[in-house]
């Protein structure tokens, strides 16, 4: 419990006397009470700690600003504190305070200085995904040139991790976007009695754009933050270091596996995505409209071109690849400490997603135009 | 013979100046510890000299070849003759400890696999841990056994320069001193020539025979450690005082 310092004055002289503990719990209610002292005109000063029981170091504090003030207002200040240890509390206090300097506080940046500090890093972004896409271009030259340099085991690995594992749930999600793409259109093509043509726009949408995009949008989520997350920890443990002082780039390591194993599974997973659809499409048909499956597949036959199945399997090698480099790039941006995985990998998702849309956008109107 | 020679070296990271003109020499045999108080830049010359990171001006030459400019041949020459142990050890967590060890020996020699396990054996009872220890992930294992693997896999190759990173950081005092004769045993028996940073006041004592000391981004002493006291500064005083 703290004491309330006694506050004396007699001519021109103020005498305080503090009681009690001079502690960091009592300090905040004693200086309330001392506020009154301002009010007083007086030349010179006498504090007295003599009756404290106990000090710490912010009780210490206290006493170094309290006499440090009222230097500054030219009052004489005389300090009686008689225990050895309390002296030497505040002796300490005195030592650290004259070589510590105050905080400089932060600038705070302008809304102009903030807009273009963004700008600038998006910037530096485009420029080393640029630099990291030269950097793919010249290892790829320098160690394509033997097939000896190719490392089947780590492409081998990877297919197995980012398709084989992938499977069941593309399988999945595109037989479910098969059944609720044809449920909802066999609502209105009943309406029009062109049950039938329910083949033909199916065929069509799910060859050309909606396999391959949910193909890509899965793998995006599943391998590119996997990739993101996994590079960007090995940066962090230093292992990416090790082996470039080991003489392992870690561009014929790391990245060409997982890119080349993504480039050639994409192909065979937008297949099995297309079959899967189709299959959920035959069965809404059959219920939903009473198309029988031997009518559903000469239709199927008849108006759906091989073009279109062909257009969605070519889209794959290169969503493969942009999801596999944004999520590398992503990784290997990664820097010392933790929170920047979590960033980086969540981006690698949003931008891959992003830059497979862009991509599948330019194609579809490139295709379409040449008459594909 | 002179092994490492720096010279004139200024590294700038951002806006910040973190040396100013550095030059020292190591030569063969020799364990050389580069000293100073945290944040001078002792980590970073070190990465620098292994070629992880770049310095603005000046020169670095290792075992005769200069690393500004340096093709990419003979750069991979050059990580062939030098053994690396980060400070954390940095082994690869995808794979055992033998398959980290024996990683520079499948992809660099057409060694047999039997003599690769044999070496693989070799290297790790060489750095004190046991021969059933092979097996284990190296999320399985502790700071210091990592450390002992990691600095295996920097000998694998049989390096003539040994780069350590706080080499004793993180391990208790017994194995530390452990660690220090280890040091002493390898440079006497394989001939290495050591450069290593270190805050390790024992270790230091014990192990070094010459070391540069950074402050204030330049080098303020280079030379044996008896002459050190005698020379002026804060850092030399507050940390070997206690050695006088």
């Amino acid at each position: 419990m703290h004491k309330k310092p006694l506050i004396n004055l007699q001519n021109d002289k103020l005498f305080i006397t503090f009681k009690g503990e001079l502690t960091l719990h009592t300090v905040a209610k004693i200086e309330k009470e001392l506020a009154q002292v301002k009010t007083y005109s007086f030349n010179a000063l006498q504090l007295d700690f003599e009756s404290v029981t106990f000090l710490d170091t912010a009780g210490a504090l206290f006493i170094y600003k309290l006499e440090k003030n009222f230097i500054k207002k030219e009052v004489t200040v005389t300090l009686l504190l008689e225990d050895t240890a309390q002296k030497e509390t505040l002796n300490l206090v005195k030592e650290n305070m004259k070589i510590s300097h105050k905080f400089t506080p932060r600038k705070q940046k302008s809304f102009l200085e903030q807009t273009g500090e963004l700008f600038y890093n998006y910037y530096i972004e485009i420029l080393s995904f640029l630099h990291f896409f030269g950097k793919l271009f010249v290892t790829n030259l320098r160690y394509a040139t033997s097939l000896k340099n190719i490392r089947f085991k780590e492409i081998f690995f990877e297919i197995n991790e980012s398709a084989i594992r992938a499977l069941g749930i593309i399988a999945l999600t595109s037989f479910l976007i098969g059944l609720v793409v044809a449920y909802q259109s066999a609502y209105q093509l009943k309406i029009y009695g062109a049950n039938i043509f329910i083949v033909d726009m199916l065929g069509i949408s799910i060859f050309r754009e909606l396999a391959p995009l949910i193909t890509a949008i899965v793998i995006a989520g599943r391998s590119g933050s996997a990739y993101a997350a996994q590079i960007g920890a090995m940066k962090i443990t230093q292992e990416l270091d090790a082996m470039k002082t080991m003489g392992f780039e870690p561009f014929a390591f790391l990245v060409f596996p997982r890119i080349i194993a993504l480039a050639i599974t994409m192909p065979i997973l937008i297949f099995v995505a297309d079959m899967m659809a189709m299959l959920g499409g035959l069965i809404v048909a059959n219920i939903d409209l009473n198309i029988t499956t031997e009518l559903f597949m000469d239709r199927f036959s008849e108006v759906v071109a091989m073009k279109h199945f062909y257009v969605g399997i070519v889209k794959g090698p290169l969503f493969a690849f942009l999801i596999a480099a944004i999520g590398i790039h992503r990784g290997l941006m990664v820097k010392d400490d933790t929170q920047s995985i979590g960033f980086n990998t969540t981006k690698s998702v949003v931008e891959s997603i992003f830059a497979v849309i862009v991509c599948d956008a330019v194609f579809s109107i490139a295709f379409t135009n040449l008459g594909i | 013979m002179e092994q490492i020679k720096v010279r004139d070296v200024w590294t700038i990271l951002g806006d910040k100046i973190v040396h100013e003109g550095l030059n020292l020499t190591i030569n063969e045999g020799e364990i050389y510890g580069i000293l100073g108080p945290s944040g001078c830049g002792k980590t970073t010359l070190l990465r620098e000299m292994v070629l992880l990171q770049e310095f603005a001006k000046g020169s670095i030459e290792l075992l005769g070849k200069r690393l500004e400019g340096i093709s990419e041949r003979e750069a991979q020459g050059l990580r062939h003759q030098w053994g690396v142990l980060f400070q954390f050890g940095a082994l690869f967590s995808s794979l055992t400890l033998q398959e980290n060890i024996a990683l520079p020996l499948i992809e660099y020699t057409e060694l047999s696999e039997k003599m690769i396990e044999e070496i693989v054996q070799f290297k790790i009872n060489l750095v004190g841990l046991k021969t059933e220890d092979a097996n284990l992930y190296p999320s399985e294992i502790s700071g210091g056994m990592r450390k002992k693997a990691g600095l295996a896999r920097a000998l694998a190759m049989d390096p003539k320069l040994l780069f350590l990173d706080e080499p004793t950081s993180g391990l208790d005092p017994i194995s530390a001193r452990e660690f220090d004769s280890l040091i002493l045993k390898l440079r006497d028996m394989l001939g290495l020539t050591i450069v290593m940073v270190s805050h390790d006041l024992q270790s230091i004592s014990d192990t070094l025979d010459k070391v540069a000391i950074i402050d204030n981004k330049k080098i303020i002493y280079e030379g044996t450690l008896q002459e050190v006291i005698n020379v002026e500064s804060d850092f030399i005083e507050n940390f070997f005082g206690k050695m006088k």
